[in-house]
């Protein structure tokens, strides 16, 4: 039966609000008699506290509360409980909460910070996470751990093997890859609003994982569980650093426990480049070993994580990072260690690609260089090691649906070189990539719940856990439903944002959405449907086999004339005797299992591919690159909103392209330098290219209506497309990201000494 | 503090405001029009973009004193009711709305782009745009929305918002 509104394009279900201006994010939300908090935070990168005088502060006409860390339990935070709320003892990094101040009004609060006098003692601190782990390196960020490292990561194939094929290889590429600092700058800053009432707490708070969060909040307060309301407000973009439980917000809540008031805190952007979680940078030692004809035969990457002062997400990345290495191609041998090292930095958390961007430039630059090694030709070299359809990975990730030949050979296709001006030189570059696109267990759970209810007048309401943070699952979700009930989408209502009314979920990461949540609302529906079509088989005296859902009615399907309409089938369920609600639920948990201690197991129910074409003119004279179009191909599984889609291949694309050429957060001593949006540069609309999105469907049997997820997918190989074009139209082979015009013009000149000598 | 009187989206107002305080904080503290966002509060993001006498600022630059005895429009002031202008039909029609933070801020800027220029080329379009910073849609879909509703509305954009019937109340 073709669908009528899944694989259709449909607005954003809440573009309306949007667009004048009506939704509601964390700044604009208040309460009656609330409170604005801040932060005070530390200034120095290593110190120790020796005291901290908050009495002026308090005597502030308008503050209602000062905390610090000898006013709060003390509970530990955090991945591996190695952070505080508020410090006690020490600061590790610029920008760790030392105070926290209630006030009648925001100058008010901003005031009182300026009046409490923290004295500290400075400590040596580290920046450099090589240094960290030098042996004579005498700064320990977290004393009590003896070292700096926080974690290792190891996976390897068959030793012996993997030795006996580098010996055999013709060619073994060995190339030293580092990735910048870089933050998600999410339009909307972070900010939550606390409201303590009764020994219950509601926080509203812009998380893209409510549930988890919930736990998280628990551990840090005290607070029962069963005693926190999770709302959340329209978050403004989230990328993943939404995903952590923040410090601030647990002073938020200690404030609004003191002063029994609803208080509120909004990061000011200065905050949210210092303070909000960015994308990891690392060190990538790897090593590409193939045979004369390029095939594949090796692959060991070496990999060194600034995890800056405390655990964040950033600190899990390498076991995205892995699967990269391990997966992305047929490898048949392969090592991987990564190493988790704190320095005085911020801390790093999660950012769209979970880091698989970084992955993916070393092995993606790499597969380029193998190419031009052996004279072979890019896409060549990459389609006779693709991944097909039945692999087994050396990780034993299992693939199912694959298009990533085709994406492949579809990036590359519309690019042609076209001559040159004097003094420019024009390049094209391919890059693919390889990411969950089934969920990710990465808990013993990765499930989500859903509830579909209809109410007499035919309107379905969709209570799901998902959360949407921009990228538009709301939409999705609503497509699914109404196409199970022969609905339009307008009849089709979500909620999703109150954990008092919504079924438990994972949380919005790992491009998960789609494909879980999809399938738990299609369940739900598909519950409701059956037990329409049951009633609507009675009535209208026909087999059930032989009903359609279609246009707010149940049709029989060679009589369309035999129909009753839906909201009418409801009623009838209604008004009788031992009559029922229309009410379905799901709980889908993918068939995946989680990886064991050798990170062996098929995390993911499904594998997206995918494969970015860049074409690029580089000015000789300044070191310039302009991007001039990018070809970007997903296989999407099926895609469910084609519009939507579009949306995402832009904007990963973009942002992509920002991690490629202009963006870098720098540190001085741990102060972000750049905190601002002159300094640090996201492309603007003049800066972007022609993006071409072309949409590749394989039809992944798992997904709801043959779905994939493609949110983190699209931002992925844009780096090493771009690095890989520049080197296509110059010669200059950039490892180091950003690719700066010095950089380019530093290698541009060797090349030109080169010559001359 | 002192006394201003200003016209914000058809409708005077008047009050007091303290040398301090920005056209942003006014209209979203004082008025409550929160349509219009702080994205960085310094002038470089564009989520905060209004139209001051035709013309689009940054209102968190902007000193509220500044604004005596002139035109302010907001987002709030652009929909007739339930009836959305042109662009706003368009943002959504062409999947230009992601987030949504930056949306109001974008769709001022087209505004006051499309009542000056109506009818761009696209390269105008981007420069317009340059200082609406987007994190979700890397502007293509932005850029066809401004596209299509300078099809859509033509020449007649320009009278297009609440100003139009303040006039005739």
């Amino acid at each position: 039966m073709p669908e009528m509104i899944v694989g259709k394009s449909a607005t954003k279900y809440d573009a309306f609000a949007k667009v004048i201006g009506e939704a509601q994010y964390i700044q604009d939300l208040t309460q009656p008699r609330m409170l604005w908090g801040k932060i005070l935070r530390s200034s120095l990168p290593h110190a120790r506290i020796l005291n901290i005088d908050t009495s002026k502060a308090e005597k502030l006409l308008g503050v209602k509360a000062v905390l610090t860390a000898k006013d709060l339990p003390g509970r530990r935070i955090g991945f591996g409980n190695d952070n505080e709320v508020l410090k006690r003892n020490k600061v590790r990094c610029v920008g760790d909460e030392i105070a926290a101040v209630a006030a009648v009004d925001e100058a008010t609060a901003i005031e009182a910070m300026s009046l409490i006098k923290v004295e500290f003692e400075p400590l040596t601190a580290v920046f450099d996470p090589e240094l960290a782990m030098a042996e004579n390196c005498n700064v320990l960020v977290h004393e009590s751990r003896g070292s700096n490292l926080s974690l290792e990561y190891h996976f390897e194939t068959d030793e012996a093997a993997l030795a006996a094929s580098l010996d055999q290889a013709a060619v073994v590429l060995e190339d030293r890859f580092t990735l910048p600092f870089v933050t998600s700058s999410a339009m909307a800053t972070h900010g939550c609003m606390a409201l303590y009432r009764n020994g219950e707490l509601t926080i509203w708070t812009p998380t893209q994982v409510p549930f988890l969060y919930q736990h998280e909040l628990m551990m840090a307060t005290g607070i029962p569980g069963n005693r926190i309301r999770v709302i959340q407000p329209t978050i403004g973009g989230g990328f993943g650093a939404k995903l952590d439980m923040y410090p601030y917000e647990a002073a938020c809540v200690h404030l609004s426990m003191v002063t029994g008031l609803p208080v509120k805190i909004v990061f000011t952007r200065e905050e949210e480049f210092q303070a909000s979680r960015p994308r990891q940078p690392m060190i990538i030692d790897l090593v590409t070993a193939a045979d004369r004809d390029g095939h594949l035969l090796a692959r060991k990457a070496k990999v060194i994580c600034d995890n800056g002062a405390y655990n964040s997400w950033g600190s899990t990345t390498p076991f995205v990072g892995m699967q990269t290495i391990s997966s992305l191609y047929r490898v048949p041998n392969v090592r991987y260690d990564a190493q988790i090292v704190y320095t005085n930095n911020p801390y790093s958390g999660a950012m769209r690609g979970y880091g698989n961007p970084q992955h993916t430039f070393a092995v993606e630059s790499h597969m380029d260089m193998l190419a031009a090694k052996l004279g072979m030709d890019p896409l060549t070299v990459r389609l006779i090691n693709a991944n097909q359809s039945g692999d087994v990975t050396p990780q034993k990730m299992k693939i199912t649906s694959c298009a990533f030949s085709e994406t492949l050979r579809e990036a590359g296709k519309e690019l042609g070189s076209l001559p040159s001006e004097p003094g420019k030189l024009r390049g094209k570059g391919i890059a693919g990539l390889l990411h969950v696109g089934g969920g990710a267990r990465v808990y013993r759970s990765d499930g989500c719940g859903a509830v579909v209810k209809l109410d007499d007048m035919g309107r379905a309401v969709l209570l799901t856990g998902a959360t949407d943070m921009g990228q538009g699952s709301d939409t999705i979700l609503t497509q699914i439903v109404a196409e199970v009930l022969g609905l339009e989408i307008k009849d089709v209502k979500v909620i999703n944002n109150d954990t008092n009314l919504t079924p438990w979920d994972v949380g919005s990461h790992a491009s998960r959405t789609t494909f879980i949540a999809g399938n738990a609302a299609k369940i739900a529906a598909e519950k409701v449907r059956s037990q329409l079509i049951t009633a609507a088989a009675q009535i209208l005296n026909a087999n059930p086999d032989q009903l359609l859902l279609r246009n707010k009615r149940i049709m029989v399907e060679d009589a369309p004339e035999r129909f009753v309409d839906i909201g009418k089938i409801v009623r009838s369920l209604h008004f009788k005797q031992d009559g029922k609600l229309l009410v379905g639920e799901a709980f889908y948990d993918p068939p995946t299992e989680m990886q064991d201690n050798q990170f062996l197991g098929n995390v993911s129910a499904a594998y997206a591919f995918g494969a970015h074409g860049v074409e690029v003119e580089v000015d000789r004279a300044t070191g310039v690159v302009k991007v001039l179009k990018v070809a970007a191909a997903h296989d999407v599984g099926k895609a469910i909103n084609p519009l939507a889609i579009q949306g995402q291949i832009e904007g990963g694309c973009a942002m992509g392209l920002g991690y490629a050429l202009s963006e870098e957060m720098k540190l001085r001593e741990g102060r972000v330098i750049n905190a601002n949006f002159l300094d640090y540069r996201l492309l603007t609309a003049v800066d972007i290219p022609e993006i071409e999105g072309i949409i590749v469907e394989s039809d992944e049997q798992e997904g709801p209506f043959g779905a994939k997820g493609i949110g983190e997918a699209c931002c992925i190989p844009t780096g090493a497309a771009v690095a890989n074009a520049v080197y296509a139209a110059t010669g200059v082979r950039i490892k180091e990201l950003p690719i700066t015009p010095a950089k380019v013009l530093e290698g541009l000149n060797k090349m030109r000494s080169t010559f001359d000598t | 503090m002192a006394l201003i009187s200003f016209m914000i989206n058809g409708q005077p107002w008047k009050g007091q405001v303290e040398a301090h305080e920005t056209l942003l904080d006014l209209i979203r503290d004082k008025l409550g029009l929160t349509g219009t966002k702080k994205g960085c509060d310094s002038g470089e993001c564009g989520a905060c973009t209004v139209i001051l006498n035709g013309l689009s600022v940054n209102s968190c630059i902007v000193p509220a004193l500044e604004v005596e005895g002139k035109e302010v429009l907001t987002i709030e002031g652009l929909s007739r009711g339930e009836v959305l202008h042109p662009i706003q039909e368009a943002f959504i029609s062409e999947g230009a709305v992601q987030c949504g933070f930056c949306t109001p801020g974008m769709i001022m800027s087209t505004k006051a782009l499309l009542d000056s220029n109506p009818h761009p080329s696209k390269q105008e379009i981007r420069q317009a745009l340059a200082g609406n910073l987007c994190r979700c849609t890397g502007y293509g879909r932005i850029v066809a929305a401004v596209e299509k509703a300078a099809k859509m509305g033509g020449d007649d954009l320009a009278g297009n918002d609440s100003r139009e019937i303040s006039d005739k109340v």
